[in-house]
C-alpha cells in the first residue's frame, strides 16, 4: 500500500461524487436501470401535473353549486365545503356537532397518550376510563344540561373513532385470556379456546357482522333486544379478540422455557407466574404486531356499512346520494380516504419507531 | 403450569384434595365446559323458541325451493326458476372465481412491487413504496367504493367507450377483451394441462439424473417448449376452428368478446391492488432475511447471478414468505366477501339475498360460515404441505 506517498492521494473521479455520482448510482447504474428511470420518470411526469390540475388548476375555489363544478371539471371543493359537516358527523344534530368533535379530540388524544412511553403507568388505565366516560356523556347527552341524543343519530369520525377503541379496548383482555387459555395444559380449556380461535378467524368480518345484524336477536328471550351499533360493536370484538388472542400466542410461545421453570421454581402459583414473569415481557415483544391489529380493525370498521350503520365511509357514501350533489363520489371518497390515511399512517409509523426503541435490549 | 402431568407419585390412596393440581384441573375444566355448555343450551333453547314464535321453520328443506331471483353473472347456467340450493353454488362459484383470478394476479404484482421496493434505483423503489403505503393504509371497502364509482360514474358509455389497446374496451358497462372461440378450444387447453404433467415429470427425471450424474437439464427451456408445442400440436390434431372473438358495438351494448362486469371488474381491481400491497411488503421481507453473505458464496462457487437467485436465495427466501403469503391469500379470499357492498354475486350476496327471501337467518349464515370455513381450511392444508416440503430440514 503505497497510500502514504506524497501526491498520490487523488479524489475519487467527478462522476462517482456529488450530485452525478448520485444519479448515476441510484437512477442510471446499467442500461436496465436507465430505461426503468427514464420510464419512472415519463409516467410521473403525465400524472403530478394532471394531479395538480385536476386538484388545483381546473376547479374554481369560489363555486358553491354543484353546476358550477361541473362546468369547470376538476376536483369539486365546493362539495367538500357543503358535505364536511355530513361526513365527519353524519346525521348528529347539526347545532350540537361541536360534541361529536370534542369527543373525536377526547378520543384521538387518548390514543396520542397511550403513545407516549411517559404515560405507560397505571394511570393511564383510569385516563382512558375518564376519556370513555367524558366521550359517552358526550355522545349521548342528558346529563349536565346536554340534550339526550339517541346512538342512531351517531355517524361519521366519532363512530369510526369509538368503534375501534372500544373494540381493542374489550378484545385485547379477552384475547389475552383466549392466548392464555390455548397455551393451556388443560385439554378441556384449550379445545374450546382452539374452536373459537380456528373458527372466527375462518370466517370474514362480513359473515360475522350479518350474525350479529340477523342471528344475535334470535339469541336473546322474547322481548330483549340490543340496539344496532351495540351488536356491531359486540361483532368486532368477537372478531379482533381471535387476532389479539393470537398474536399474544406468538409472543407467550418466545419467551424461553427457563422462565416458566424458574417461576415455577419460586413456587409462584399460575396467575402470579403470568402476571409477575410471562406476560410482561410477552406483551412488550407483541406491542408492535398488536399496533398493526389496531391498524387494521381501524380500517374494518368501515365494513359496518353492509349492515347499515353510519361510520365514516357510509357517511361518504350518504353525501354522494344527495340527488344535487350526484356524481361527485371521487371527490367524497378520496375526502375519507385522506383521513383514513392520515390516521393509519401516522399509527403505523409509531410502531415502526416503537419496534426500533423496544428492540434495543434485544440488540447485540 | 403443569397440572396434569404433575402427579405426585407417592398417594397410593388419593384422596379429594384442593390441594391436589390435577383434582384442581379436572374441577376448572368442567366448570369451563359446564359454563360453554350452558351458554350455547341457553342461546339454542333463546333461538328455537323465538323461531317458534315468528313461525319460522328450521333445517335445510329450502334449498330445494325454487329460488326466484335473477343473478347477474355466473359461471354456470342459472335461471330464476333453479333453486336455492344451485344459487348457492353460483354464488360459491363466483367466490372462487373472484378468489383464484385474485390471487394469481395479486401474488405476480405483489412480487413485482417487493423486488422493486429493494431495487437499487432510487426512483423505483420509492415509487413503490409510495404506492404500497397508500394501499396499505386505506380501508378496502373504501378503495372497492371507489374503483366501482370510477367505473360506473366516471366511464363512458358503451359508445363512447374508452380503446386502450385494440378491441380493449373499458365503458360503464365494464371491461370487455376479446377472447378464444371455436371448438379447439377444449383440445388446446387439453393440451395445456398435458404439457404440465409432461414438465412434472421431467422434472423429476431431470433432478434424478442430476443425483446420478450431476449433468444440468435446461428444464426452463425444455419447459417453456412443451407449453407451447403441446397445446399447437393438441389443436392441429384436432382440425378444429379457433377463432378470436373481438367485441363489438351492436345498438346500445357491444357482443361478443370477454366481458367484466363492472361489479367484477371493480372487485377484482380492488382486492388484486389492495393486496399486492401486503405482498410486496411479505416479498421484501423474505429477501432481506436472507444473509449477503449467501449471495457471495453462491458466486465464490462459480454459481451465475440467476442460477444463485434460483438455488440459493429463492429456496431460502421462499422459507420465510410462505407463512405469510398464506395469510394474505386467506385475506383476500375472506375479503373477497365484501363483494356485497358493491353488488357483486358471490355467495355472501347470494345467501343474504335467501335469508332476506325466506327468513332462514340461522341457516344462511352457517352456509356463508361452512363455505368461508372449507375454502380457507383447504387453503391452509395446501399451503402448509408446501410449508413442509420446503422447509428446513434440521437436526
Amino acid at each position: 500500500m503505497d497510500r502514504t506517498l506524497p501526491g498520490t492521494d487523488r479524489l475519487p473521479p467527478r462522476a462517482d461524487t456529488g450530485v452525478v455520482g448520485w444519479l448515476r448510482s441510484r437512477l442510471f447504474s446499467s442500461p436496465l436501470n436507465s430505461i426503468l428511470t427514464i420510464l419512472a420518470l415519463w409516467l410521473l411526469m403525465l400524472a403530478i401535473p394532471a394531479l395538480i390540475d385536476y386538484l388545483f388548476v381546473k376547479p374554481d375555489f369560489a363555486a358553491t353549486t354543484a353546476a358550477q363544478c361541473r362546468e369547470t371539471g376538476g376536483y369539486c371543493w365546493a362539495f367538500v365545503r357543503e358535505k364536511h359537516r355530513l361526513i365527519l358527523f353524519g346525521i348528529y344534530p347539526y347545532d350540537e356537532q361541536w360534541r361529536p368533535l370534542l369527543a373525536s379530540v377526547i378520543l384521538v388524544g387518548a390514543i396520542v397518550c397511550s403513545c407516549i412511553r411517559w404515560f405507560w403507568k397505571p394511570f393511564l388505565g383510569l385516563l382512558w376510563v375518564v376519556a370513555l366516560v367524558a366521550v359517552g356523556v358526550l355522545m349521548w347527552g342528558g346529563v349536565l344540561g346536554l340534550t339526550y341524543v339517541e346512538n342512531a343519530k351517531w355517524g361519521g369520525l366519532p363512530l369510526t373513532l369509538i368503534l375501534s377503541t372500544f373494540g381493542i379496548a374489550f378484545a385485547f383482555p379477552f384475547g389475552l385470556l383466549l392466548a392464555l387459555g390455548r397455551r393451556s395444559h388443560m385439554p378441556g380449556v384449550k379445545a374450546v379456546c382452539v374452536v373459537y380461535i380456528e373458527l372466527i378467524r375462518g370466517v370474514p368480518l362480513v359473515s360475522l357482522l350479518f350474525m350479529s345484524s340477523v342471528m344475535l336477536p334470535l339469541f336473546l328471550p322474547e322481548g330483549f333486544s340490543i340496539d344496532k351499533l351495540l351488536r356491531a360493536q359486540i361483532a368486532i370484538i368477537l372478531f379482533a379478540a381471535a387476532y389479539v388472542a393470537e398474536t399474544v400466542r406468538g409472543g407467550l410461545q418466545a419467551i424461553p422455557k427457563g422462565q416458566y421453570e424458574g417461576a415455577d421454581s419460586l413456587g409462584l402459583g399460575y396467575w402470579q407466574q403470568m402476571r409477575k414473569i410471562i406476560l410482561p415481557q410477552a406483551l412488550k415483544i407483541v406491542i408492535p404486531p398488536l399496533v398493526g391489529i389496531f391498524i387494521s380493525l381501524f380500517k374494518d370498521t368501515s365494513l359496518v356499512v353492509i349492515i347499515g350503520i353510519f361510520d365514516l365511509t357510509q357517511a361518504a357514501k350518504a353525501a354522494v346520494s344527495d340527488a344535487v350533489w350526484r356524481g361527485f363520489s371521487t371527490e367524497s371518497y378520496l375526502f375519507i380516504s385522506v383521513i383514513y390515511f392520515i390516521f393509519c399512517y401516522s399509527i403505523s409509523r409509531y410502531s415502526l419507531s416503537l419496534e426500533r426503541k423496544l428492540d434495543q435490549g434485544q440488540r447485540r | 403450569m403443569n397440572e396434569t402431568t404433575h402427579r405426585a407419585p407417592r398417594a397410593p390412596r388419593r384422596r379429594w384434595s384442593w390441594n391436589d393440581p390435577a383434582t384442581r384441573a379436572l374441577i376448572y375444566q368442567v366448570v369451563i365446559l359446564g359454563l360453554v355448555a350452558l351458554g350455547v343450551w341457553y342461546l339454542t333453547s333463546n333461538t328455537l323458541h323465538n323461531l317458534a314464535a315468528r313461525n319460522i321453520s328450521t333445517g335445510f328443506d329450502f334449498l330445494h325451493e325454487e329460488a326466484g331471483f335473477a343473478i347477474g353473472e355466473s359461471m354456470v347456467q342459472y335461471s330464476p326458476a333453479d333453486t336455492y340450493g344451485h344459487a348457492v353454488v353460483v354464488g360459491l362459484l363466483n367466490t372462487l372465481k373472484v378468489s383464484v383470478i385474485g390471487v394469481i394476479a395479486a401474488t405476480l404484482f405483489g412480487t413485482l412491487l417487493g423486488i422493486s421496493r429493494l431495487s437499487k434505483n432510487w426512483l423505483i423503489s420509492r415509487l413503490s413504496g409510495l404506492y404500497i403505503e397508500v394501499m396499505r393504509n386505506i380501508p378496502l371497502l373504501l378503495q372497492l367504493f371507489f374503483w366501482y364509482a370510477l367505473i360506473t360514474e366516471i366511464m363512458p358509455g358503451p359508445r363512447q367507450a374508452l380503446q386502450p389497446l385494440p378491441d380493449v374496451f373499458v365503458s360503464n358497462r365494464g371491461f370487455k377483451i376479446p377472447w378464444f372461440k371455436g371448438d379447439a378450444m377444449d383440445w388446446i387447453f387439453g393440451g395445456l394441462a398435458l404439457a404440465i404433467v409432461l414438465i412434472v415429470l421431467l422434472a423429476h427425471w431431470a433432478r434424478r439424473r442430476q443425483d446420478a450424474t450431476g449433468q444440468i437439464f435446461p428444464l426452463g427451456r425444455a419447459a417453456l417448449g412443451l407449453l407451447v408445442i403441446v397445446p399447437v400440436l393438441a389443436f392441429w390434431i384436432s382440425g378444429g376452428s379457433l377463432e378470436i372473438d373481438r367485441p363489438e358495438l351492436k345498438g346500445f351494448n357491444f357482443q361478443g368478446g370477454l366481458n367484466m362486469s363492472p361489479e367484477f371488474s371493480a372487485l377484482l381491481l380492488g382486492l388484486v391492488t389492495y393486496t399486492s400491497a401486503f405482498v410486496g411488503e411479505v416479498v421484501r421481507s423474505g429477501i432481506q432475511a436472507v444473509n449477503q453473505g449467501q449471495w457471495e458464496a453462491a458466486s465464490s462457487i462459480g454459481l451465475s447471478r440467476a442460477r444463485t437467485l434460483r438455488l440459493v436465495i429463492l429456496p431460502q427466501a421462499m422459507r420465510v414468505i410462505i407463512p405469510p403469503m398464506t395469510s394474505q391469500y386467506l385475506n383476500l379470499t375472506k375479503n373477497s366477501s365484501l363483494a356485497v357492498a358493491i353488488g357483486y354475486p358471490d355467495i355472501v350476496a347470494v345467501t343474504n339475498t335467501i335469508l332476506n327471501q325466506t327468513g332462514q337467518a340461522i341457516e344462511g349464515i352457517m352456509i356463508i360460515m361452512a363455505a368461508y370455513l372449507v375454502v380457507s381450511l383447504s387453503i391452509s392444508i395446501f399451503m402448509n404441505w408446501y410449508n413442509k416440503r420446503i422447509a428446513l430440514v434440521e437436526r
